[in-house]
């Protein structure tokens, strides 16, 4: 416990100090949601104010900028020669990943706050009650701790840290292929068939009935699959750092 | 025995990194293994202190086996790698704090600890800036400091001074040193002849993945002579039928004869060649190089 809680104070206090970072996690996201909102927002003009509807998109748009800095950042330790010390410690691998993931969950906290605070400004009206915001904070955390275990195994079998953040070409092109953008309903049906299916859009499509207030239908479905990710990434990864020493 | 292989083999693809290899290691020793790039020692390094599986073979660290039981390994060991193991982010007294969590112990006795070993690694100084802004001699120190954060029995050390500058290398040799008069065994890889001589009672020679030469720093200069004779011939025929008088290596015109570096030694060849009617045209001596070494022992290997 003491080594896991040492590792998660190592990775917040790097990733304080790798501003660069940081500032990408927010602004780009920001950027993106301005770029949504004030650009293509008079075309899309779906049904309601285009801001509440595409915040729970960039949202989740957000937690791949998060996924792909936590996969480097990890291959960053493992080339540098930093895990083969902690390797050759009594810590469990577990907790050298814990660090990585805790202060990914942690700085796609922040991202998530300074989205929300600027889309408020933007004119952002949610409608949500109390009970609402916890249901879809919590349902976001946990996709978003799922996706960074699986962006922590990323980061052990990544080569280079170049390779590592190809993750993130796929962490922002799959949230295109969902609905929170533009409703899937407008899409051709070969794609809305991949759109209803993948597992971003019934986290999505809950986040913003949940802000709206509106009916939720997906909730259970959302759950399960960020429930599911979450147990299948954290085996993945674990059991793929307990294998480097068969390398 | 702190450390014995037996038989120790690991393959990477279809390059047998080691073949076989056995070694013993005195607990109180400092032992270095010895070689060039690619023979091996960092691999076994890697195998002793867990971070890699044998093939193969056996080793045991401290009665542990490095594979069944890796954990009981670990708490017993320390590394310095080949690569200063540091986060370049944290201030060095960061580091070293970090470790002593890491190995459990509580904060005021991680912070007591990072104390002394800034002082006694002299980085009182740059204690509290960060370690990108280090020296390469200074990174070097930390990671050696953050390896005895835990006062371990066994230290591995991967090429400690590569890299270093000559004042640097002096610095870690007399860290490391000391170390040995606390009577921490230490079990280090090095390409220098010059720094096994100084730091080691015991030295390996690895070559393509096994011991070829095992004993004392003396032992090992004197199996290839204190000084090495170069006989210039005026053909390469000359310096064949010479090697058959005196023996040696050829190459070319040139014969390489191992020596005491005695004038006596010298006098002795001089006169069977005259004997054997073989005209020499130049002498030289030269002091024993590493490459020396390297090429008398793998020259009776093979």
């Amino acid at each position: 416990m003491t080594a896991s809680l040492t590792m998660v104070g190592r990775s917040i206090r790097l990733s304080r100090r790798n501003l660069d970072l940081v500032i990408m996690a927010i602004v780009l996201p920001v950027l993106m949601m301005a770029l949504f909102v004030y650009v293509f927002g008079g075309a899309i003009s779906p049904t309601q104010s285009y801001v509440d509807y595409v915040v729970p998109g960039i949202l989740v748009l957000c937690t791949g900028y998060g996924a792909t800095s936590t996969a480097m950042s990890v291959t960053d330790d493992m080339r540098k020669g930093v895990v083969d010390r902690f390797r050759s410690m009594p810590i469990s691998g577990f907790s050298v990943l814990t660090g990585h993931v805790v202060a990914s969950v942690a700085r796609n906290a922040l991202a998530t706050s300074a989205v929300v605070l600027v889309a408020l400004l933007m004119g952002f009206r949610p409608s949500a009650s109390a009970g609402s915001w916890v249901l879809a904070m919590g349902l976001l955390a946990l996709y978003v701790l799922a996706l960074s275990w699986l962006a922590a195994g990323f980061g052990v079998i990544a080569r280079t840290v170049e390779s590592a953040s190809l993750l993130g070409f796929f962490m922002l092109f799959v949230p295109y292929l969902s609905s929170a953008f533009v409703p899937v309903a407008t899409m051709p049906s070969w794609l809305r068939a991949v759109s209803e299916h993948q597992p971003i859009t019934p986290v999505i499509e809950t986040v913003r009935a949940l802000l709206n207030d509106q009916p939720v239908t997906s909730g259970w479905l959302a759950l399960a699959w960020s429930g599911g990710l979450l147990l299948a990434a954290f085996g993945w990864a674990t059991w793929l750092f307990s294998r480097i020493s068969r390398r | 025995m702190i450390v014995e292989t037996e038989g120790l083999t690991k393959r990477y693809g279809s390059t047998a990194v080691l073949a076989g290899l056995d070694l013993k290691v005195a607990e109180g020793s400092v032992l270095a293994l010895l070689g060039p790039n690619g023979a091996g020692k960092t691999t076994t390094i890697r195998i002793l202190t867990t971070l890699t599986r044998p093939d193969g073979g056996a080793a045991r660290v401290c009665g542990f086996d490095v594979v069944r039981s890796a954990a009981d390994v670990r708490g017993v060991i320390s590394l310095t790698g080949q690569y200063a193991a540091v986060d370049e982010e944290q201030t060095g007294r960061e580091n070293l704090v970090m470790i002593g969590r890491l190995r459990r112990s509580s904060r005021s006795a991680a912070r007591a600890r990072a104390g002394e070993l800034l002082e006694r690694f002299d980085l009182v100084d740059a204690a509290d800036r960060r370690v990108r802004t280090y020296s390469g001699g200074m990174r070097r120190r930390l990671d050696l400091a953050m390896s005895l954060v835990a006062r371990p029995r066994l230290l591995f050390l991967d090429e400690p001074t590569t890299g270093l500058d000559p004042v640097s290398r002096t610095t870690m040799w007399d860290a490391i040193g000391d170390l040995v008069r606390d009577g921490v065994t230490i079990f280090l890889t090095t390409q220098y002849l010059e720094e096994a001589d100084r730091l080691a009672d015991r030295i390996v020679v690895l070559h393509n993945g096994g011991v070829v030469a095992d004993g004392t720093a003396d032992a090992l200069k004197n199996s290839v002579g204190g000084t090495r004779l170069d006989l210039v011939f005026s053909c390469a025929e000359d310096a064949l039928r010479a090697r058959d008088v005196v023996g040696g290596v050829v190459d070319g015109p040139t014969l390489s004869v191992p020596s005491d570096g005695s004038a006596a030694h010298l006098h002795r060849v001089l006169d069977d060649l005259r004997v054997a009617r073989v005209g020499v045209l130049r002498v030289s001596a030269h002091r024993p190089t590493l490459d020396d070494v390297f090429t008398s022992l793998t020259a009776v290997a093979a």
